[in-house]
């Protein structure tokens, strides 16, 4: 129950003003916000684009064409990120399931050393670790192939996705399995018919989160994959420069998925779930 | 239906490790692999190429070298000045998405909308808006306050850092945004409305109720963004000087130098960025802590 204080005669005029003033910090924001992806989304559509015009002068499909075109191998390195990132997340969600629910239902000693042990990576920058792994990676032939470039994007990810099950099953009560097993439920069928449903929500959104951490990673992929593993935040930085309309375009590629992702989460995201602490990461 | 459930237990906590196992061998192998790896190499411990001894040259040459220093220096103020202008904003914007107005589903979709954009993105955005010759120089020459290019401030490439902080604040406001209104929708207003009503005007109200409300959620997510903005490579890799560089550049240039010997060097200064992050990690665990028990 919101009890404003009781509106005194006079103050009518002045809480208009307060709302249109909340409206104008509102558009503000969101102008900021949305600004600088502007630029972007008109040089993807422009052909001549000169200073000191504020519009180009002429659009065209060229950028796009030319992602499309096999030369700049743009579908395959999307594959490629594709690939990595599936691959990543596969993993994260096998190995961080588990550990998330012994961190979220059990108490045990050195469960503080586990929690900084998981939590580290995330707030670790990843070219402090990389530089060390590269040197490791070299040595084992993991250097400058998927496989290698999969594994380092587990340091960002496979803590996430513990750090989002740990909290899914701290507010999941585990009576219910025991209840299940005492009405002669097998293990199994335990962890199909009554785990699963309950904590099938967090694991997704976790999951599309962990996808993402994977998809925009740059440094990692750039020093272990070696010039070999082309992804597109890779292809993206090499445009940057030089190539403004198909970075324009690229770009746009690069931000669909975290949109989609977005979409279908929104209803999961807020920013007391442990979803949100790790997107810092992105 | 007792030896049932005690069995349970113990298989449960025989299981603990079962579970945690997996995840952590993977975090340690990596994670602390890839640090003690470096370390060694930081003290110029490498035998594949018949380096054995220990020392300390690089730390040595580092922490002597003016360009390190600049960069350490450089490096804190992009981190504390994006970490606050951030935080301000953040906590001002959640304030103004806070109350029921029409369309504030949609409102809330673009405000967190920056979440899942990956920083390269507005890094390069930041870029077309801020470079030279970027729309905002375009748009001030069509409005007559600037002639040329050359007349626009320097926004990527300056010393101060500018277009980083822009880039860092442009993309942190939601992320702390999001956090604090979550607190001030799941608080409510009730709290603020009494302090209102026993006199207290809107900053006092703030000041002494809602502030203190939020501010475990404002640190804890602040020391994040330090972290990350402290030792992010890609935005002031684009964005940024080559000399000074930020410290995450600085040990990347080392790093692929021709010269092998700059390599210690490089893992040095990565050992200095994991050094003050696990400070943050620290200060965060007690925070949590002190804000948990509180």
């Amino acid at each position: 129950m919101t009890t404003a204080p009781a509106p005194l005669p006079g103050i009518a005029p002045r809480t208009i003003g307060r709302t249109t003033l909340r409206w104008a910090g509102i558009m503000g924001l969101l102008a900021f916000l949305v600004a600088p992806m502007v630029p972007l989304f008109i040089w993807s559509i422009s052909f001549r684009w000169f200073y000191p015009d504020i519009l180009p002068s002429e659009y065209s499909a060229r950028a796009w064409e030319q992602v499309i075109s096999p030369t700049n191998n743009v579908i395959g390195a999307t594959g490629q990120t594709t690939l990595i990132a599936l691959l990543c997340t596969v993993l994260s969600v096998l190995l961080g399931v588990p550990a998330g629910r012994a961190l979220g239902l059990h108490n045990f000693k050195g469960k503080r050393i586990v929690e900084v042990l998981i939590l580290a990576p995330i707030i670790v920058p990843g070219l402090a670790v990389v530089l060390g792994i590269d040197t490791m990676f070299i040595r084992y032939g993991l250097s400058g192939n998927i496989l290698g470039v999969t594994l380092v994007h587990l340091v960002p990810t496979l803590p996430y996705m513990t750090l989002v099950m740990s909290g899914v099953y701290a507010n999941y009560d585990v009576d219910y399995e025991l209840q299940a097993r005492s009405l002669g439920a097998g293990r199994w069928a335990t962890q199909r018919y009554v785990t699963l449903p309950a904590v099938f929500p967090g694991v997704v959104v976790g999951a599309l989160f962990t996808f993402l951490i994977s998809w925009s990673q740059y440094v990692l992929t750039l020093l272990i994959g070696d010039g070999q593993v082309e992804t597109l935040p890779i292809l993206l930085f090499n445009f940057a420069r030089s190539e403004p309309a198909i970075a324009g375009a690229l770009s746009v590629v690069f931000i669909l998925p975290g949109i989609l992702v977005l979409l279908l989460s929104s209803k999961y995201l807020s920013g007391d779930s442990a979803a949100v602490g790790g997107i810092g990461n992105i | 239906m007792n030896r049932f459930r005690l069995s349970e237990r113990g298989a449960e906590r025989l299981s603990i490790s079962v579970l945690l196992a997996p995840a952590v061998a993977v975090i340690v192998l990596l994670f602390l692999g890839g640090l003690a790896s470096g370390f060694l190499r930081s003290l110029n411990y490498f035998p594949l190429i018949g380096l054995n001894d220990f020392n300390f040259d690089a730390y040595f040459a580092i922490f002597t070298d003016n360009g390190f220093l600049q960069s350490l220096v450089l490096t804190f103020h992009i981190a504390f000045t994006s970490t606050l202008i951030a935080s301000i904003l953040a906590v001002a914007s959640a304030l103004l998405l806070r109350p029921a107005f029409r369309g504030k589903r949609i409102v809330h979709f673009f405000f967190s909308l920056n979440l899942t954009i990956p920083h390269l993105v507005g890094a390069i955005g930041v870029l077309y808006l801020f470079q030279n010759s970027g729309l905002v120089s375009r748009i001030m020459t069509g409005l007559d306050i600037i002639q040329r290019p050359a007349d626009f401030p320097a926004m990527v490439f300056d010393p101060w850092a500018i277009g980083i902080i822009i880039q860092y604040v442009w993309k942190e406001i939601p992320f702390i945004g999001v956090i604090v209104l979550a607190i001030l929708l799941s608080v409510g207003e009730d709290y603020e409305s009494v302090a209102r009503s026993l006199g207290a005007n809107r900053w006092q109200a703030f000041r002494q109720v809602t502030l203190p409300l939020i501010m475990p959620g404002v640190v804890s997510a602040s020391v994040i963004v330090f972290a990350f903005t402290f030792g992010a490579f890609e935005i002031p890799y684009l964005l940024g000087r080559t000399f000074p560089a930020a410290l995450p550049v600085l040990a990347y240039q080392s790093y692929t130098d021709v010269d092998l010997a700059a390599r210690p060097q490089a893992m040095a200064m990565a050992m200095v960025i994991a050094f003050i992050s696990t400070l943050l990690i620290m200060a965060y665990m007690k925070l949590s802590r002190v804000y948990i028990r509180e």
